[in-house]
């Protein structure tokens, strides 16, 4: 090996290719880095985990009654706060599950008016502390069914839906109830696109309206209803598929035929008017014989009408279930 | 380069899987994730071609393979997490579901037709093939896409404007290349570029 005397290096020569390759090297890093920074910013943008859930005012006086035959106990793990109040199906303000609850953060629900109306008595506009003073809010411990096959175990807190068709006297000729969600495009912004037809309808026979199980929710967990669940105020009916509990309602009116409702106008071969849960009646698309359970690993058999055959199998007496699903 | 970005996605997706930061239902968001990531790489895979030509960076066309792989490993990533979570590996119930449920049985059909297109993907493959059969046995990428496309579509409830997003993206990279195969006049001869 020749060793060069120090006379005979360019010392520039030396530090040139090292800078070359020292430069080369950073800039390939930093295109690698940058790239990867850029890709991971647009996946993180497209698709964004879920924010935490805000806090909800408590709500006063709330009665936990004892389950009777009519509100049978449910003896199963409630779903956390945070899985009711960060996955919902709301699609007047996202259709995606998850950005429902931001979407719906600044969702103003004071004032609000409920009309209750159609072949009634006493028709009246109630005001929504009007409305909510008018029985004591009760805990109600309930399964909720999605047809999309997920349920929860939530904690509603409300008063039979029976308490406020019996303060406006329903008429005889009355054999269905009709529920409206509110219309206001500037409020729940998906209302602008034409994915359904909007206001949100739905509706019940008079019996279920009256069956005690019936409530209308305002809040969960002993918290004020947060708006992507409903608020101010929403109908729960616990043995039938969730897009039959109504949300944000502003309109009840009694009438004397079948109403119609959202989904079925939607797609009527998948979404009939009853929707009542049922393991055996198949959705088209999908079976509905398991469903998942929030928060559970596994999947899990669906029961008849939610858990609740016993309580209401009788409303559907000689009625073929498969024809009226 | 295309590789570390390419795994940016189930990093962030395996990052949220730790953190517990992945919703109410877990398997939902990884499942759609993973199903969403394999369209979008497909379609990227398949704008590589039309950006070379309408670009002249002749550079893209070495990332084509690649991304079509990334594809695949989304597409294997995705059916897993239905084979093996949803269904813990129970076939029967797998098969069942395919009967009962056709946009299951859509996806699969996009899947497989991925599987021959991966198989072939190696340089000794191509040798074997040979660019011309390579090249036409790869054009059924298309009809996965589209296969995947209709999967998304039907599995939708009411808001199907992605899936139609989607399909339409797909609809304008296939129309680019009928077009120019059928309908664009081609160069003489003798301008075009020799073969790689």
């Amino acid at each position: 090996m020749v060793i060069k005397k120090p006379s005979d290096i360019k010392s520039s020569e030396i530090t040139d290719k090292k800078v070359y390759l020292n430069r080369r090297l950073f800039m390939r890093g930093a295109a690698l880095a940058g790239s990867a920074l850029a890709t991971g910013w647009l996946y993180r943008s497209l698709n964004a985990p879920p924010p935490p859930p805000r806090v909800n005012a408590k709500i006063e006086n709330i009665v936990k009654p004892q389950p009777t035959f009519e509100v049978p106990a449910v003896n199963e793990k409630l779903t956390p706060l945070e899985s009711i109040t960060t996955y919902n199906n709301f699609y007047e303000f996202d259709t995606n599950k998850g950005g429902v609850a931001s979407a719906a953060a600044d969702f103003v629900t004071r004032p609000w008016s409920v009309s209750v109306e159609g072949l009634v008595n006493k028709p009246k506009t109630f005001d929504i502390d009007e409305l909510i003073g008018l029985a004591p809010q009760e805990e109600r411990i309930y399964r909720f069914r999605c047809v999309e096959g997920w349920s929860m175990v939530i904690p509603w807190d409300g008063f039979p839906l029976s308490k406020l068709l019996e303060a406006v006297e329903p008429q005889s000729s009355a054999k269905y109830v009709a529920f409206q969600t509110l219309y206001d495009p500037k409020r729940m912004p998906n209302q602008s696109s034409g994915i359904l037809d909007w206001p949100y309808v739905e509706g019940l026979r008079m019996d279920e309206a009256m069956h005690p199980l019936v409530i209308l929710a305002t809040g969960i967990y002993g918290e004020v209803l947060p708006p992507q669940d409903g608020a101010p105020v929403r109908l729960v009916v616990p043995w039938k598929y969730g897009f039959k509990s109504i949300k944000s309602i502003v309109k009840i009116k009694l009438v004397g035929t079948e109403p119609p409702t959202t989904w079925n106008i939607a797609a009527p071969d998948e979404y009939g008017f009853y929707s009542n849960v049922n393991p055996q009646v198949n959705h088209p698309r999908w079976s509905q014989a398991r469903e998942r359970r929030i928060g559970e690993f596994g999947t899990r058999p669906t029961l008849m009408f939610n858990g609740y055959a016993e309580q209401v199998a009788h409303l559907y007496d000689g009625m073929d279930l498969k024809k009226y699903f | 380069m295309v590789f570390v970005n390419s795994l940016v996605p189930l990093t962030l997706l395996l990052w949220d899987a730790a953190h517990r930061r992945m919703g109410a239902n877990p398997l939902e968001f990884a499942t759609r994730t993973t199903g969403m990531l394999t369209l979008v790489f497909l379609l990227i895979s398949l704008a590589v071609t039309p950006a070379r030509k309408l670009t002249g960076w002749q550079w893209l066309g070495k990332h084509r393979r690649m991304l079509g792989l990334f594809a695949f490993f989304y597409g294997f990533l995705h059916l897993m997490t239905y084979v093996w979570f949803d269904k813990f590996f129970n076939l029967k119930a797998a098969a069942l579901d395919i009967l009962n449920r056709p946009f299951i049985a859509v996806g699969m059909a996009a899947f497989f037709i991925m599987v021959p297109l991966a198989i072939t993907s190696t340089n000794k493959m191509v040798k074997r093939l040979g660019g011309k059969r390579w090249n036409r046995l790869h054009r059924i990428v298309y009809l996965s896409g589209a296969l995947g496309a209709l999967h998304y579509y039907m599995l939708v409830k009411a808001d199907t404007r992605l899936p139609l997003t989607l399909a339409a993206v797909l609809g304008v990279l296939l129309g680019y290349r009928l077009f120019i195969k059928y309908i664009q006049p081609k160069p003489p001869a003798r301008l075009l570029a020799p073969p790689r």
